[in-house]
């Protein structure tokens, strides 16, 4: 793998970048994997990574239906960010940020992660109540966490609405400072040149049909490219993890929804950090191109179509042009979407399974991309061990039949 | 760019009607008709913006939505406009523009010099370096050069309306195909047909049609548009959305066309179109060439050209020069010089050309450069030469230096790009057809048509010969993505790279990300893709269309719904006397409600503390009329809310009522209440205030999901009903002076006892329970009286000393009584046993909502957090809502502070929590922390004002 420098890429320069080698190979399956990892998203791509890298298991394929980061890593909206409310989330997600703080360096590719800091606002005295715990919360877990006043709030946000009139009015908030945003595009490509530079196998364009499974155990793997033996699966497919699932005979407790994001035409630098609340329900910040990229709540019915529907796009940009009225003369460019999939109580699901060698990490709802590097580690660690890694012990399946939910809508009254 | 003194006769424009307008601080004058691009052009204005990425200087390249390059601000302050298409914007008087992206202006950029360093600028640079130290170091010098206008920061001085409308036939496109598409389906009356067009009059194509007979056949189409009733014509409207269920977005400019002299009229129209079936007339656009230099100002498409010279009678050049791989391009100039514009030359990458063409051409004074293709362009801020090669072969190497042509206007055409967005975004799929390198419409998803150029019907054979980029000379200064600075080098590394998706290449490239869209770049890129991947275009696809079309105004999609009008909210019925009383508002859910009553510099917690001690010591009142009213009633409402709440319903006589817990499917408290027994078939169920929708939805789920079979209708009654709680020991003296026919006696109306009867000559509705400790009546008149009610009661209150209270001295008197507030007092773990109602449950015989959950594992785990009261051991110790509880190490969290406050009756805090094992804890000392305070407390009973409740009764 060649380095990625400021010198190499002056050296190229001076062949006018005919000599770049390809990021990653494009192998014909094998027949047989040590393991399979079905979702050549970022999630999957970590796994493969995570298990040549930390694993010492070489012999992986990562399988993906269309083109790697394709699914919600290629439409989400790029925000990393450790702010949850109960412990076994904040230790989780803490872990995935520490990892995006030095996954540049780590993988050698520039995903420009900007720590730009993350604001929560609050629009009424219960919500701000709420948000005092919530902020406790994450301070207990000494992660890093500031209450602001309503002045602190205008000054960092000039472009926020803090008029008399406005039909809330910002009662306060919580900045995480080291929460920020990154190219999502570029994680996935990071993984998958780390991972197939350590020899992982990455399948393009390659459909699961079946899965195998034997006296309860995984055999093998149905393709679109033929069949591939192998005694350990890892499933990481978002959306259409209850489809992929149920090949192996498992119902999942997930369902399936589409979450839009959108931007508009880039301008100059004006909005300096990624502001959200649940409240005026919609978050905002701005790229590096300049678009101000724009994310909501999800379209309302289980669907599978990955474009979303007109109300959520009105109802979302409803909620911006309310919180930053100056906005409204700036353009829509462009929206998507994505399937989320998401669990009874909105937490992740990362288990093995009744089926033995089967292994999955589902549920991340409408905040997987965050999770990237720590979903595939602990996804990596449970596939080698056959047990869970600790920091996804609580996130595993039956806690559902024994209630231990971990809750945090319910929690903190917030989508995340 | 040469610079107009006389338009062209039969122009759509009016010459003698000038318009004087400002761009980059120069004035100039266009007429009436122009677009800000026509008026520039007609000025001789080359260079109108930069590009993203290196700041090369560009000029207007198209004529409408696909315009890359001329990109402006328009106006400042509250009518700012960033990235305004100077093709799309109609002149207007005193319209002021400025260039974007340069400093100090876009004719002389000092960040021009970034060209110099293209070489080290290939596409995705940023991802192969910057990473040391960080990329943050580097980040803010990267923002500041992306980036294209400026975000206005003032606020919208004009306002956006949004309209639903029903159609049998939309027909997007006013030009030949849908007019006659329009005509034609309007034949059957019956058939409601809306035509919808983007221009700022209807025509399409035609408006750049120099022919006599095309003319006329527009207005005699548009008269009969006009004459028939069925057909609705919206002009100046973009359908920029295609979703389910054939619904579409459509943005229609209102006043755009006035400037800032609209003043605050309504500036758009957003409209919500529900279409039976629809039709695609939406065109084509022309693609440009791939050669070196093919960036420069001059370099226009050659249907701009055209539409430029008979739209809006410019002639652009003194020596024109056409360049092109397709028949059409020919017609485009020999139509240019029938109206006196000077066409030198035509280039064209093809060996051979139809005769005729070439023939006329010759006549025509044309010289012709057939197989020759265009290898660089020359000229500083505008085109003044090119270099010629002959061709080898179709696609091959270069043969020949076929030395160099000057031109001043270089009008290109690589063939065209049928306008497929809307039918690929409605699910469409599309089909790659060879003989014009072009997606057509193949098969439709929803009930959509194309037709026309959009459909690939072409008036002529294009005879086309695609090349897709220039070969035998580098690719690095081939231009694709004229916004984005993305040339046929980048494309060329990502597939090296093995970026070979063509989703990939776009994004590694940004290649059809810019503003446009890829309108014109998108189709050059996926053919050189497949160059240089060694596939066929079918097989390298495309990327999917998304909305908007065009970009839209995010006001648009906001509509009217700002301010006040953003979500409704809900007064209570007796506001005007709450704003008379001086009342500080707040929202609690959707109502705005009184907080408390603060007196003229009067600080929020003495207010609380003077109303609390009031309704303590005499009497207070409360507007309580968001308190959840549904309605229950029918042969089974008995049995189903026994099965609601995990409380005996069954045993609940007529006029009694009962406190009540209802759970969620997983044994979660989710509401507490009061039901009332109305009859034996009917019952009243008070839910807490901001609950009464959600329960409401959680009872008609389980009744129309669950239990079919069940006899019950649920109403929700809330708003029907004003609710005062008149509460204090001198209650009953009050309500006992108004004229009523209920006994308001101790003896004849006892605690958690309902009647109804009369009170000031209207029907009421009194329901004896109490969330302050103190003797409460909550009296419910239909909503109207509420007021009046309020009035009376106030009136008569008098001279007992009565106050109005707001809910948060009620939330203050419930802490100080020790009553929890499920939602405050309750997080979404909290089951029953929690709040000490274990013992219900197990003595409860029937099965009800939740039960089976509480058996789970979950419901007997150690550790579980648990209703509790909180003891600050110092004094004047102050706590939040909020402030956590923390393990014995300190480590960790073991509870919450979930209600605090400062007791004006004891004079000291207190607080409610919910806390590890708290209901075995009893008497333990805990630590309270927040904000990097630590303060130890001691778990208590709730309940520290009145313990023995003798209030309640008095």
């Amino acid at each position: 793998m060649e380095k990625y420098s400021g010198f190499n890429l002056l050296k190229h320069a001076l062949t006018g970048h005919r000599r770049w080698p390809r990021s990653w190979r494009s192998p014909e399956p094998k027949p047989r994997y040590d393991v399979v990892i079905i979702g050549g998203g970022g999630h999957g791509l970590a796994t493969a990574y995570y298990l040549a890298k930390e694993q010492g298991i070489t012999n992986v394929a990562v399988l993906e239906k269309g083109w790697l980061g394709g699914g919600n890593t290629g439409r989400n909206t790029a925000v990393s960010r450790s702010n949850y409310f109960y412990p076994e989330s904040t230790r989780f997600f803490e872990h995935s940020l520490k990892r995006f703080e030095t996954m540049g360096r780590d993988l050698n590719y520039n995903i420009m992660f900007s720590q730009v800091g993350l604001l929560n606002l609050a629009f009424s005295r219960h919500e701000l109540e709420i948000f005092r715990r919530w902020a406790t919360a994450i301070q207990v877990q000494g992660v890093d966490c500031q209450v602001m006043s309503r002045d602190e709030i205008a000054a960092a946000v000039p472009l926020l609405n803090m008029s008399p009139h406005a039909r809330y009015r910002v009662y306060g908030g919580f900045m995480q400072r080291r929460g920020g945003i990154s190219r999502h595009d570029a994680v996935a490509w990071a993984y998958a040149r780390a991972a197939d530079n350590l020899g992982v196998d990455i399948i393009q364009n390659c459909e699961v049909t079946g899965l195998e499974v034997g006296d309860g155990r995984i055999r093998g793997v149905k393709t679109s490219r033929g069949a591939i033996r192998t005694d350990k699966v890892g499933m990481a497919v978002a959306g259409h993890s209850t489809a992929v699932a149920a090949m192996a005979g498992i119902k999942l407790p997930i369902v399936s929804q589409c979450l839009q994001a959108m931007v508009s035409e880039p301008v100059k630098p004006c909005f300096d950090h990624v502001v959200m609340s649940p409240m005026v329900h919609c978050y905002v910040s701005q790229s590096d191109r300049g678009e101000l990229v724009i994310g909501g709540g999800a379209d309302t019915h289980p669907s599978y179509g990955q474009r979303g529907n007109l109300p959520t796009t009105e109802a979302v940009l409803n909620a911006v042009v309310e919180m930053y009225p100056t906005f409204s003369r700036l353009k829509l460019m462009r929206q998507w979407g994505g399937i989320v999939d998401i669990a009874p109580d909105s937490s992740p699901i990362v288990s093995k399974t009744p089926v033995t060698g089967f292994y999955i990490s589902t549920g991340w709802g409408t905040g997987g991309y965050k999770a990237i590097p720590a979903g595939g580690e602990t996804l990596a660690h449970t596939i080698a061990h056959d047990r869970p890694h600790p920091l996804v012990e609580p996130f595993s399946l039956d806690r559902f039949a024994q209630g231990r939910l971990v809750d945090e809508g319910a929690a903190a009254g917030v989508a995340h | 760019m040469k610079r107009t003194a006389q338009r062209l006769p039969h122009a759509r424009v009016d010459p003698g009607k000038t318009l004087r307008f400002r761009f980059d601080g120069r004035t100039y004058e266009g007429v009436a008709g122009d677009s800000l691009a026509s008026a520039l052009l007609a000025n001789g204005v080359g260079v109108v913006g930069r590009s993203f990425k290196l700041h090369r200087p560009r000029g207007v390249f198209g004529c409408g939505k696909e315009e890359a390059n001329a990109l402006v601000q328009l106006e400042s302050g509250g009518y700012s406009e960033p990235n305004a298409r100077a093709t799309l914007v109609p002149l207007y008087e005193g319209l002021e523009a400025r260039g974007q992206n340069a400093w100090p202006n876009v004719r002389s950029d000092v960040f021009g010099a970034l060209g110099v360093f293209k070489r080290l600028l290939p596409a995705s640079f940023y991802y192969k370096t910057f990473m040391w130290p960080n990329w943050q170091r580097w980040e803010g010098l990267v923002r500041r050069l992306a980036g294209l206008g400026i975000a206005p920061t003032s606020a919208d001085p004009q306002k956006y309306l949004k309209q639903n409308v029903h159609a049998d036939v939309v027909v997007v496109g006013a030009g030949r195909s849908g007019l006659e598409a329009a005509l034609a389906t309007s034949r059957d009356p019956a058939c409601r047909v809306l035509l919808i067009d983007e221009q700022e009059e209807p025509g399409g194509g035609l408006l750049a049609s120099p022919a006599a007979a095309d003319r006329s056949w527009l207005e005699e189409a548009l008269r009969e548009v006009a004459a028939r009733d069925n057909i609705t014509l919206l002009c100046r409207t973009t359908v920029n959305g295609y979703y389910d269920n054939n619904v579409l977005a459509a943005l229609e400019r209102l006043s755009n066309h006035h400037g800032p002299a609209a003043g605050g009229a309504v500036r758009e129209r957003f409209w919500r179109i529900f279409a039976g079936r629809v039709v695609l007339a939406t065109g084509a656009i022309e693609r440009p060439l791939v050669f070196p230099n093919n960036d420069r100002p001059g370099i226009m498409l050659a249907s701009a050209v055209r539409e430029y010279c008979h739209r809006y009678g410019l002639t652009l050049g003194e020596r024109i020069v056409f360049y092109t791989n397709n028949d059409s391009a020919w017609r485009t100039a020999l139509e240019l010089v029938d109206a006196g514009v000077p066409v030198v030359a035509i280039i064209d990458l093809r060996p051979a050309v139809e005769s005729e063409l070439r023939q006329r051409a010759r006549e025509a004074g044309i010289a012709l450069h057939l197989g020759t293709v265009v290898t660089d362009t020359r000229g500083r801020s505008g085109l003044r030469r090119l270099v010629l090669h002959r061709l080898a072969g179709p696609g091959d190497a270069l043969e020949a230096p076929a030395g160099t042509l000057d031109c001043d206007v270089l009008a290109m055409s690589g063939g065209w790009t049928p306008t497929v967005h809307l039918y690929s975004q409605s699910g469409g799929l599309l089909a790659y057809r060879d003989s014009d390198a072009c997606f057509v419409p193949e098969r439709a998803h929803q009930a959509v048509t194309a037709v026309g150029r959009a459909n690939g019907e072409f008036a002529a054979p294009l005879n086309l010969q695609p090349q897709w980029l220039t070969p035998g000379v580098s690719a690095e200064h081939q231009w694709v993505d004229f916004q984005y600075d993305v040339t046929a080098s980048d494309i060329q590394l990502a597939a090296r790279e093995n970026f070979v998706s063509v989703e990939h290449v776009k994004r590694y490239t940004t290649n059809g990300m810019s503003v446009d869209q890829g309108k014109t770049s998108n189709v050059n890129g996926l053919g050189i893709l497949a160059l240089a991947t060694g596939r066929p275009i079918p097989e390298v696809g495309t990327t999917r269309f998304r909305p908007p079309y065009h970009p839209t105004s995010l006001g648009a999609y906001a509509g009217i719904e700002l301010g006040a009008l953003y979500t409704p909210f809900q007064q209570l019925p007796a506001h005007a006397a709450h704003v008379a009383a001086g009342a500080l508002f707040e929202d609690y859910g959707a109502w705005q409600r009184p907080a408390c009553y603060p007196r003229p510099g009067e600080e929020e917690e003495a207010a609380m503390a003077r109303e609390a001690r009031a309704v303590r010591s005499a009497v207070g009142l409360l507007d309580y009329s968001p308190l959840g009213k549904l309605e229950v009633r029918g042969p089974d409402a008995r049995e189903f809310l026994n099965r609601m709440y995990l409380n005996n319903i069954r045993t609940l006589e007529v006029g009694a009522a009962r406190y009540g817990l209802m759970l969620n499917e997983a044994g979660i408290v989710i509401d507490d209440g009061v039901v009332v027994c109305l009859a034996r078939d009917h019952f009243l169920l008070h839910t807490t205030s901001g609950g009464a929708t959600t329960i409401h939805q959680h009872l008609e789920e389980w009744l129309q999901c669950e239990w079919t079979d069940l006899e019950v209708i649920v109403g929700n009654a809330t708003t029907q009903w004003a609710t005062l709680m008149l509460s204090g020991p001198k209650a009953r003296a009050v309500l006992a002076q108004l004229d009523g026919d209920i006994d308001v006696s101790r003896e004849a109306f006892g605690h958690m006892q309902y009647r109804e009867g009369r009170l000031l000559g209207q029907p009421c509705r009194i329901l004896r329970a109490s969330f302050t400790g103190e003797v409460s009546f909550e009296i419910s008149v239909p909503a109207n009286c509420g007021l009046s009610l309020w009035e009376a009661l106030m009136q008569a209150g008098e001279p007992h000393g009565i106050v109005p209270f707001g809910i948060e001295t009620l939330m203050l008197l419930r802490t100080e009584k020790g009553y929890p507030h499920v939602g405050a007092d309750t997080d979404g773990n909290t089951m029953p046993q929690d709040l000490g109602w274990g013992g219900a449950v197990a003595n409860k015989p029937d099965d009800f909502v939740g039960r089976r959950s509480l058996s789970q594992p979950v419901g007997s785990d150690p550790g579980r957090f648990q209703f509790t009261g909180l003891e600050l051991l110092e004094a004047d110790a102050r706590t939040v809502s909020g402030a956590h509880i923390l393990t014995a190490d300190g480590e960790s969290t073991a509870g919450y502070v979930t209600s605090a406050f400062h007791s004006p009756n004891l004079n000291r805090t207190v607080a409610l929590g919910i806390v590890a094992d708290a209901r075995d804890r009893q008497g333990e000392e805990v630590t309270v922390f927040y904000a990097g305070q630590r303060q130890r407390a001691r778990l208590i009973k709730p309940g520290v004002y009145d313990p023995a409740g003798e209030a309640l009764n008095g």
